[in-house]
């Protein structure tokens, strides 16, 4: 390694391509975050869910297992709700894993005015937002619809082929589903950390607007003897689309339509949030 | 050096043209910037060349917002700039790659050493992981951070902070280096270094530095070209070398002894003289030399305390452009 150079000197080697740079950013900030011990734990403690489902499904096509400890073989049905209870509980753990890891993303690049040593490079917004949101999407996507597309992947090899095919359409649905709360979880996190910039006041705002959204909505209702208060529940709209995606058979006062869309919405007004505060330098008008 | 500035949008704008071989670094093409209704920057049109310019203009002149302007933060409301021989419109990717900049105000990521810091700027920049750390080391060395390269940011000192900044500028061995107000908040000594060290950075002759700043001291010491703005429009632009060498011909001497047969002695010569108790302004004739002047003093038994070539300083031309 040249250290002992002191003086200036110009760099004329090779550039990487330009697509490649986003996974820069992915690197460092997952490097970051796993720096803390208790992030690292949490991350560990998602996988005991998932194995627990593993050995369940390998249990129920091992009756000879079941006996030896005492359970009944026919107490554990593998079908569309044993996967939408491993959902449910993935994606509860996501959301505490996001409300941990999510704000330390950008809000640290905010606060100490590290944007535009981000955007005076070849490097986009756009870029930039990929590069964060890539962080937490992994993350999640390793905790939600990667170990659910292995329990399905062995739960179909175990029941055999016509098994997998009849219910095929839950693979789709554990990704599906997936996917619209990591994308939610991942705008949010972003969005309140890129306007909060505290980390921790970041984190517990995130906590707020899913609890307080679901207690505000009830008390909307309660009041005005409406639905209409469900909209501002993202815990309610993310059940319904799950539910209707796991086709489970529920009364919701809400059609799965209107969820996805408010969804939907929720998400733009995020990406809005982002494109307006993440920005080199902030123009006042 | 060749320089050139063509036109100005304001009144008492100084209007120069050398031809110059080489592409301008900055050309501003009628570049207007509006936030709202107001307008921060009004049809700025020159062509800068200099090794080393400098942007200067009291606070709120416009300094910053055509920096961000031309690294594409902020968009013209008309016309437009080249960087490089690079338009700001549509351009901007490749004149980011080519760029190296240094921000005013605070900017770091507290919980990352020094060395992981510039290296992932080094990355963002395009150069490959390993040569990026290798970089990163040796601008840490540059910038006299070598020792403290394995710290966090957030534990540096003011100084140290926008060293580590200077070092993430050059880290990916950029073309042009743009230095925003770079010597903000730092103590006598650690202002030297830092000037110290842009001088160093501009001699190794491998890249052109754009240095904004409201202090005179700093542009003057480091710059050989000054653009100079006032409420959005250029009031001045001025290059300091040809200025020096163009005012070698005013004298100011301190003399003992002189009287009025001194002073007609030395306008007979065919100099312009004024007195000042025992000091005497003069521009000295064509062909007339120094050592006449010191020749007359002896005949007279006149004694020269000081002799100064007086030229105008950066403070003057400041003064001056401020006051037009």
């Amino acid at each position: 390694m040249a250290v002992y150079r002191r003086t200036y000197t110009s760099y004329s080697g090779p550039l990487t391509s330009a697509w490649s740079r986003c996974l820069v950013l992915f690197r460092y900030s997952r490097r970051n975050l796993f720096r803390s011990k208790i992030q690292t734990g949490l991350f560990v403690l998602c996988f005991f869910y998932p194995l627990l489902c593993l050995v369940g499904i390998y249990a129920v096509h091992n009756l000879s297992f079941l006996e030896r400890l005492g359970a009944n073989g026919q107490s554990i049905t593998i079908d569309n709700k044993f996967f939408f209870v491993f959902i449910n509980v993935q994606g509860t753990l996501a959301f505490v894993l996001t409300a941990f890891m999510g704000p330390g993303l950008i809000s640290p690049d905010i606060a100490n005015g590290a944007l535009p040593l981000y955007f005076c490079r070849p490097f986009s917004r756009a870029e930039y937002v990929l590069g964060k949101a890539s962080v937490l999407a992994i993350l999640l996507s390793q905790i939600t619809w990667v170990p659910g597309l292995v329990l399905f992947a062995v739960q179909s090899s175990l029941a055999g082929p016509e098994w997998a095919w009849q219910h095929l359409w839950i693979a789709g649905s554990i990704i599906l589903s997936s996917l619209i709360w990591i994308a939610i979880l991942s705008l949010l996190a972003m969005a309140l950390s890129a306007w909060v910039k505290w980390r921790i006041v970041a984190g517990a705002l995130l906590l707020a607007v899913l609890f307080f959204g679901a207690g505000f909505g009830q008390a909307i209702n309660g009041v005005m003897r409406t639905h209409a208060g469900h909209f501002i529940d993202i815990v309610y709209l993310m059940a319904t689309v799950w539910n209707s995606l796991f086709r489970i058979d529920s009364e919701r006062s809400m059609s799965s339509t209107a969820a996805w869309i408010a969804l939907l919405v929720y998400c733009g007004i995020c990406l809005a949030l982002l494109v307006r505060k993440v920005r080199a330098y902030e123009v006042i008008k | 050096m060749s320089t050139a500035i063509q036109s100005g949008a304001a009144e008492g704008t100084s209007q120069r043209t050398v031809a110059a071989p080489q592409t301008p670094v900055i050309e501003l093409q009628d570049l207007s910037v509006r936030f709202g209704r107001r307008e921060i920057l009004k049809g700025l049109v020159c062509s800068l060349r200099g090794r080393a310019i400098g942007l200067l203009g009291p606070n709120g002149a416009g300094k910053s917002t055509l920096i961000n302007t031309l690294l594409g933060f902020y968009k013209p409301s008309s016309g437009s700039a080249r960087v490089l021989g690079h338009d700001i419109r549509t351009q901007i990717r490749t004149i980011r790659s080519l760029v190296g900049y240094m921000p005013e105000n605070d900017a770091f990521i507290s919980k990352m050493s020094a060395v992981s810091f510039v290296q992932m700027m080094a990355e963002l920049s395009g150069v490959p992981e390993a040569a990026a750390l290798e970089r990163a080391h040796e601008a840490l060395f540059c910038v006299g951070l070598a020792e403290a390269r394995y710290r966090e940011l957030g534990t540096y000192s003011l100084g140290m902070k926008q060293l580590a900044k200077l070092a993430q500028a050059i880290a990916h061995g950029p073309k042009l280096l743009i230095l925003d107000e770079p010597t903000n908040g730092l103590d006598p000594s650690a202002r030297q270094r830092m000037i110290r060290m842009i001088r160093e950075i501009r001699d190794s002759s491998q890249l052109q530095i754009v240095l904004c700043s409201h202090l005179l001291r700093d542009v003057e010491d480091t710059c050989d070209e000054v653009l100079i703005l006032n409420k959005g429009r250029i009031a001045h632009y001025s290059n300091l070398e040809e200025e020096r060498k163009a005012n070698k011909r005013f004298l100011e001497l301190e003399t003992c002894g002189a009287n009025g047969d001194f002073t007609e002695a030395i306008e007979k010569l065919g100099c312009e003289c004024a007195t000042i108790g025992n000091r005497l302004k003069m521009i000295l004739a064509d062909g007339v030399e120094v050592r006449d002047i010191y020749g007359i003093a002896a005949e007279r038994d006149v004694r020269i305390r000081r002799l100064n070539f007086r030229r105008d300083t950066l403070e003057d031309i400041f003064l001056k452009a401020m006051e037009g």
